[in-house]
């Protein structure tokens, strides 16, 4: 029999390196076509050792594209890719990973049923005897990887019951540990608090040192500024600009990144007076605690708070996905009673959630069907749903919120994670809901998209409605929120009105 | 000290809850039956867990890659078929059993491949792969033996099936080693590792730089081998090469994996929840019959304890 065998050791290959005066990546001209769309053309990069390449461009950009075509998961329909001066042809991951480049996935993908050592040596298991796995050998570098990022975790454990930061911090370190000669990380610190992301910089910092190349994609401008050397703009599967970081600033970039000036928050509703929905001390045991708010027709009431300030719970309480332990909502003058969802629904609640497509969307169904299923009742004739009906609200709300797509009839899962925002949005908006709560609503969607979602949510709430917007961007919740309620472990930290909040105030609360 | 003790005396009870399953059915039985805890009787038990045993054994590589082989019953037939025409005197030469054995072994790891390849290159849904392998192995099957059953086959081949070392039934020792085999296989290789990576997230795997395709076709290859293997002792036990033997083996095999709380999802289970699942379905189907409990009842009761270990199993996962 034979087995799939993978690197066995981990390889040092400083002598592979090239003289330090060349590129140790130098991509050039790349196209890639999808059904459909074109989704890179002509685009280059080039990467010197030791420095750090950071890429950016709003999501559908192509960046992630670009990186699966240089690790052999796509193939490229044109173009050239020079590795330490030789050729490079991918066609598997593997062979990248052999020749030298690793990455860290932007979307997290471990596997919870193994250990973090079977997760970090994962394809390159060191062996005893020839043919099986050496347990002990294998966790005591898995335990040196760790190290490497100050994460003191037993190697044992099942990467299913990290938290999702550890989760990215493991996944780092795996990337690390190839010590390959380019380092490809997209968004590597998407889940990680600000101490984490400290011990990420110092390791890209030991790196740059030691002669490795790092492509480094991040939404967050502040992290390309402290830790990149050069920067290369894509928009639109174009390539734009690459500069060296030190002759731009963030306006700039942003110029580049929207191709144009970039717009502030769209808010132009006054709160009233009336109460659309009070929270009298809800409690969740093991989640939060003690959570008092009234929120008034016309208002959006911010919730910000650091990862696990438990703003996600409390809407969840809220839309009765669990049952608060004790406390009481009031909505629209009366007690909430709902224990499902569903009846959260019929009260007119609506819940986007944080993750769209582990919990908002049915990804291989179509952009109508998708925006429908919540209305199919309201749709109806002697039982059978009307597809013109259907079509019809589905059409006049994709107009509403400008979902581009090529028609109702496409798989969302083809859409960009901005358009697919809009069909989630657009569902809930069809059952005409007078409370509107959205988690985390423009995570990981360009910034045209999000300017558009800003300005729907000013509209919403003028009709006499009310949002409540948990979000843990903070200029997000400083330029949406009528007021701001930060939590913090759990806890209510404090309210504070538009006026009171400044980045200052709302982190002084939350840390 | 004492409290940790206890925890994890908990945690250990609800994680092997079938385990505690299996000991009490033994305790009933034991009880309700005198012969039920009898030397004769569980060597009868273990013969005929034997044969359903190799089944799951490959069942469980299938299943933790996140597919299934609703084929074995019929690869069991051919592999038994064609071993058994090698080792038959009524057609042609009798060959002696270094040949019929790999003969048999080689003709259901060929469709095992087949399965395999369809899977794991041609990315064809495994149920419906191995639904087509189904019909098409017993197919071949009926055809190699022009539809009769295939007897006088060499003594040395019947003691595969009906022979004892020190006691133990020959299908019985085929069957321990093999499952040792496999642990050692899923638990002490790389590719064991890679079998749970598949199925736990297949896209991960493949960007760490497991050839993921050539673990899906390595495992439909084990099933279809074990499965000839099972098929070999059913044919040697009965002394002869029956083309219809094994209909319906696949659902004793598949219900043996998801009592022993494998995921059907994939990337989850253990080789030893297998052995436990197995075992439970021989002793409930001997239990049954020492009571005198008819066969029709015997199906019911047999569906019912499927459903029930699943259940059990979600219930604690919540």
């Amino acid at each position: 029999m034979t087995f799939p065998v993978g690197r066995s050791d981990v390889a040092t290959s400083e002598a592979a390196m090239p003289p330090q005066s060349g590129l140790i990546l130098d991509v050039q001209g790349i196209s890639k076509r999808f059904p459909g769309v074109q989704a890179l053309s002509d685009v280059s990069i080039q990467v010197r050792p030791g420095t750090v390449h950071a890429l950016v461009g709003e999501n559908g950009a192509g960046k992630s594209t670009l990186m699966k075509i240089l690790i052999g998961w796509h193939r490229r329909d044109r173009g050239e890719i020079t590795l330490k001066g030789q050729v490079v042809d991918f066609h598997e991951p593997k062979q990248a990973l052999d020749a030298g480049i690793s990455i860290i996935q932007q979307e997290l993908s471990a596997i919870g049923d193994m250990s973090i050592a079977e997760n970090l040596f994962l394809g390159r298991e060191p062996r005893r005897a020839g043919a099986f796995i050496d347990y002990p050998g294998m966790n005591a570098l898995a335990k040196d990887a760790m190290a490497e990022l100050e994460l003191d975790l037993d190697p044992w454990q099942k990467m299913k019951t990290l938290s999702v930061a550890q989760m990215q911090l493991v996944e780092i370190a795996k990337a690390i540990s190839y010590e390959a000669d380019i380092i490809i990380m997209d968004e590597p610190t998407s889940a990680l608090g600000d101490r984490e992301i400290e011990h990420l910089m110092a390791s890209i910092r030991k790196l740059k040192a030691r002669g490795t190349g790092i492509i480094y994609i991040s939404h967050k401008l502040e992290e390309v500024f402290e830790i990149a050397d050069e920067v290369t703009v894509l928009r639109d599967g174009h390539h734009i600009a690459s500069m060296p970081t030190g002759e731009t600033d963030r306006d700039g970039l942003i110029r580049l990144m929207i191709g144009r000036e970039a717009k502030g928050f769209p808010k132009t509703n006054t709160p009233t007076t009336q109460p659309l929905l009070e929270v009298e001390q809800l409690t969740r045991e093991g989640e939060f605690r003690d959570v008092s708010f009234t929120l008034h027709k016309g208002e959006i009431l911010g919730v910000f708070g650091l990862m696990g300030a438990g703003k996600s719970e409390l809407l969840n309480a809220l839309f009765s996905v669990t049952r608060a332990t004790s406390g009481s909502v009031t909505f629209q003058g009366k007690r909430l009673r709902a224990r499902y969802p569903s009846q959260a629904m019929r009260n007119n609640m609506a819940l986007i959630t944080e993750d769209r497509k582990a919990t908002g969307l049915i990804l291989p169904m179509s952009v109508r069907d998708n925006m429908a299923i919540s209305t199919l009742g309201r749709h109806t004739r002697f039982g059978f749903v009307s597809a013109l009906g259907v079509g019809r609200v589905v059409s006049s709300m994709s107009r509403d919120l400008d979902v581009r797509m090529a028609s109702p009839r496409q798989l969302v899962k083809f859409l960009s994670g901005g358009n697919q925002q809009k069909v989630v949005l657009g569902r809930w908006l069809l059952t005409k809901p007078s409370l509107l709560m959205l988690d985390e609503p423009t995570r990981g969607i360009d910034i045209g998209a999000k300017a558009e979602i800003y300005r729907f949510m000013s509209e919403f709430v003028d009709q006499g409605k009310g949002i409540v917007l948990a979000s843990s961007e903070l200029p997000e919740v400083l330029g949406m929120s009528d007021r701001i309620l930060v939590m913090k472990a759990g806890r209510m930290a404090g309210i504070l009105s538009r006026e009171q909040a400044s980045e200052e105030a709302v982190m002084q609360l939350a840390v | 000290m004492k409290q940790a003790r206890s925890l994890r005396i908990r945690i250990f009870l609800v994680e092997n809850g079938i385990i505690l399953a299996f000991i009490l059915l033994v305790v009933a039985l034991t009880f309700s039956s005198e012969f039920f805890l009898t030397g004769p009787n569980i060597r009868n038990v273990l013969r005929q867990a034997s044969i359903n045993g190799l089944l799951a054994i490959g069942m469980t590589f299938v299943i933790l890659t996140a597919g299934i082989d609703l084929s074995v019953g019929s690869v069991l037939a051919f592999g038994g078929m064609i071993a058994a025409i090698f080792a038959s005197s009524s057609l042609g030469e009798q060959y002696p059993l270094y040949v019929a054995l790999p003969m048999g072994l080689a003709a259901g790891a060929m469709l095992g491949m087949v399965n395999g390849s369809l899977v794991a290159f041609f990315r064809v849904p495994p149920f419906v792969v191995t639904l087509g392998m189904l019909s098409i192995a017993r197919g071949l099957t009926l055809i190699s033996s022009d539809g009769m059953p295939v007897s006088r086959l060499s003594p040395e081949y019947i003691y595969v099936g009906q022979g004892m070392v020190a006691g133990i039934p020959v299908p019985v020792l085929i069957f321990f080693g093999v499952l040792g085999l496999a642990w050692l296989l899923l638990y002490q290789t790389p590719f064991g590792r890679y079998v749970y990576a598949v199925g736990g997230n297949e896209e991960a795997a493949r960007i760490s730089g497991v050839n993921t395709r050539m673990v899906k076709f390595t495992v439909y290859a084990i099933s279809g081998c074990l499965a000839a293997l099972g098929g070999i002792i059913l044919s040697a036990r009965t002394t002869a090469g029956l083309p219809q033997a094994g209909v319906a083996y696949e659902l004793d095999a598949i219900a043996a994996v998801v009592i022993g709380g494998t995921s059907l999802a994939g990337g989850q289970g253990r080789l030893f929840g297998t052995l436990i699942g197995v075992l439970i379905i021989a002793v409930v189907n001997n239990g049954l019959d020492l009571l005198g409990v008819s066969a029709y009842y015997q199906l019911t009761f047999k569906g019912a304890i499927i459903v029930a270990a699943v259940l059990l199993d979600s219930m604690r996962q919540r």
